[in-house]
């Protein structure tokens, strides 16, 4: 790995020496686990970690998942009822396998949010960002196919809703729905289509991640001052960082554990709190649920869905000046991507030349009610189409493009920052300050 | 530029580049293309003729709901009110003016849209426009015909939109009935 200076695997015995001029692997993990890594991270750091421990935990409960499951129509159902009752410990791992989807998701957002405040996104970790985006969409798309499997009602009918979303793509949408169902109507040949991708796209993310990872092991860590390790020599990069392994193995894995903690309390006492009722009755293509309703983590992108009904201005604008090609559904499904997308191209919106939000003072306001606006919109996303949530979704949605769109543009020129600390060392001393006088060194 | 601008040579080396890149692409595009295709409806699912259902036993003012090629059909056996409901209603009111009638193309008054000239019986997709949920029916909704849970669609007595997300009217699929026979497709 290029980037920071650091020491380098140096292989001593013979056999080392032998296996590393035929495949320098030892050297290269070596150099990931050894990278240096800033000093001064804080607690939102830790998210890295639970998120690969996640990756790691559903792809093995999936695994054994398939041992038992069924793809078919007439027996999905039943197969997942024969894992819960009659599999050996079947019940845990399906339990496991399930909320361990919401631990992730759970997990996600805080990265992201953690990477929204301190400018994680900022240059030069634009494409660790990007890559990050495209793991979050594959999960995305991973956990809908995953939750289609057990084919009840809600598997079925979420499928129904999300496939008809590209039936919305003005002239091609009923042959893209077509294609991608294998049918008029979600039916086995989808149920068996998604469980072979919702098989494949895990192996997927896994090789994005070691992008991502090999990404921002390139440009090192960001960290909460937002001030970019000292690169000038070994020496200066001793003062600003310390090496992965064991500090922040130690660190992560504490930290780990107290959400495992939590998280085996939640699938032990409440396993069905997060799922839906629904879903325990067997899909029914003749009658819709009353209410449907996707999983928590959809449901902000959800509420942006059903905001842009035909009577908002906006909708009949678009529709006007496109000549009615994008109607109040197309904009709905384009707006709901647009809400991801915008967040996506956050490097280039962000004007401001500070990168981290602790030192932005207008900025943290604006940050911090999109947090809400973001929970906001997930309450609304679970409550029925009427009004006055469909109000309330639409002004929420507004808010979340103006935070991307017009908040963060404006905000680099009109803002008066504060001066973040000149070296990471700096900062980490501000906290802790060294009590040994001659260790107290000026930072330069 | 330059190479190929002095000679003859370099020329003939350009068309065998665009020459080998294009059959390059044409043979990846042929590999390609039964992958993607195979996703499309297969050759049994598109085997699906058309049913005959039996509406003898439909009460008025009821309706019941088949399955035809994978999705919901309502046949509802409109009441008097029903009737009076959806020919009341004045064309400037609909958000969708097409019939979307596949035997009677035109403006979507009562008339094209029901299966008899009495305007008894309404024949229709059970498919909500919008994201293709189920509607729920029996007068559901501020219109008094069907509802869609999902999204909040309003679809009147005719099954035409009238308020909420959806863009068009309930589709009307080919059909054709004689005696108590409705046939579909």
């Amino acid at each position: 790995m290029s980037g920071i200076p650091h020491d380098h695997y140096e292989p001593k015995s013979n056999i080392e020496k032998w296996l590393d001029e035929r495949l320098p692997i030892v050297g290269l993990i070596y150099g990931t686990i050894m990278i240096p890594t800033p000093k001064n991270l804080n607690w939102m750091w830790i998210w890295g970690i639970v998120l690969a421990f996640c990756l790691v935990l559903q792809i093995i409960t999936g695994v054994i998942l398939a041992m038992h499951y069924t793809p078919h129509v007439d027996m999905a159902f039943d197969s997942v009822e024969h894992i819960m009752r009659d599999v050996n410990g079947g019940w845990a791992i399906r339990y496991v396998h399930a909320n361990g989807a919401a631990l992730f998701f759970a997990a996600v957002y805080l990265h992201i949010f953690r990477g929204l405040y301190y400018g994680s996104y900022k240059a030069p970790r634009e494409i660790t960002w990007i890559i990050g985006m495209i793991i979050y969409l594959c999960m995305m798309g991973t956990a809908f196919m995953g939750y289609v499997l057990p084919w009840g009602q809600m598997s079925f009918w979420g499928a129904t809703v999300i496939t008809g979303l590209f039936g919305a793509i003005p002239g091609i949408g009923d042959a893209i729905q077509t294609w991608l169902l294998g049918g008029p109507a979600v039916d086995n040949a989808t149920l068996n289509r998604f469980f072979s991708l919702h098989y494949l796209l895990p192996f997927v993310i896994a090789a994005l991640v070691v992008v991502h990872i090999w990404a921002f092991h390139t440009t090192g860590n960001g960290n909460p001052s937002g001030v970019e390790v000292r690169r000038g020599s070994k020496e200066e990069v001793k003062k600003d960082t310390v090496p992965f392994w064991p500090y922040y193995v130690i660190k992560d894995l504490l930290a780990l554990v107290v959400i495992l903690i939590i998280f085996t309390a939640f699938v032990g006492f409440m396993p069905n709190f997060l799922g839906d009722p629904d879903n325990y009755k067997m899909a029914n293509p003749l009658q819709t649920p009353p209410h449907i309703v996707p999983e928590w983590y959809f449901l902000p992108f959800y509420a942006i869905l059903r905001a842009f009904t035909a009577d908002v201005m906006v909708v009949q604008l678009a529709g006007f000046v496109t000549g009615g090609i994008i109607d109040a559904k197309f904009f709905g499904v384009l707006a709901m991507f647009g809400a991801i997308a915008v967040m996506a191209v956050v490097p280039w919106l962000d004007t401001s030349s500070v990168r981290s939000g602790k030192y932005r003072p207008m900025f943290k306001w604006f940050y911090w009610i999109l947090v809400l606006d973001f929970i906001f919109l997930m309450w609304l996303g679970a409550m029925p189409a009427e009004k006055p949530y469909s109000t309330w979704s639409l002004y929420a949605a507004f808010y979340w493009f103006g935070y991307f769109l017009v908040i963060l543009p404006l905000l680099g020129v009109m803002e008066k920052p504060l001066t973040p600390p000149e070296t990471i060392e700096a900062d980490f001393d501000s906290h802790y300050p060294p009590k040994d006088a001659d260790a107290s060194a000026p930072a330069e | 530029m330059s190479h190929s601008d002095d000679h003859a040579a370099g020329n003939r080396r350009d068309f065998l580049y665009v020459a080998t890149a294009t059959a390059g692409a044409v043979t990846a595009g042929a590999a390609i293309w039964p992958l993607v295709d195979q996703m499309n409806p297969s050759a049994d699912v598109k085997a699906l003729s058309s049913i005959e259902v039996d509406v003898a036993d439909v009460e008025v003012g009821t309706q019941i709901t088949v399955k035809w090629r994978g999705k919901p059909v309502f046949i509802r056996h409109r009441s008097p009110e029903d009737i009076e409901l959806a020919r009341s209603t004045d064309l400037g009111d609909l958000v969708d003016t097409d019939s979307r009638n596949a035997n009677k193309p035109g403006e979507a008054t009562d008339q094209n849209r029901a299966m008899d000239e009495n305007g008894e019986w309404l024949v229709m997709m059970g498919v909500c426009t919008h994201l293709g949920c189920v509607p729920l029916g029996d007068g559901a909704g501020d219109f008094g015909g069907w509802f869609c849970p999902c999204h909040g669609s309003h679809y009147d007595a005719a099954g035409r939109i009238r308020k909420g997300p959806a863009p068009e009217n309930l589709p009307v699929p080919i059909a054709s009935k004689d005696g108590t026979i409705v046939k579909l497709g």
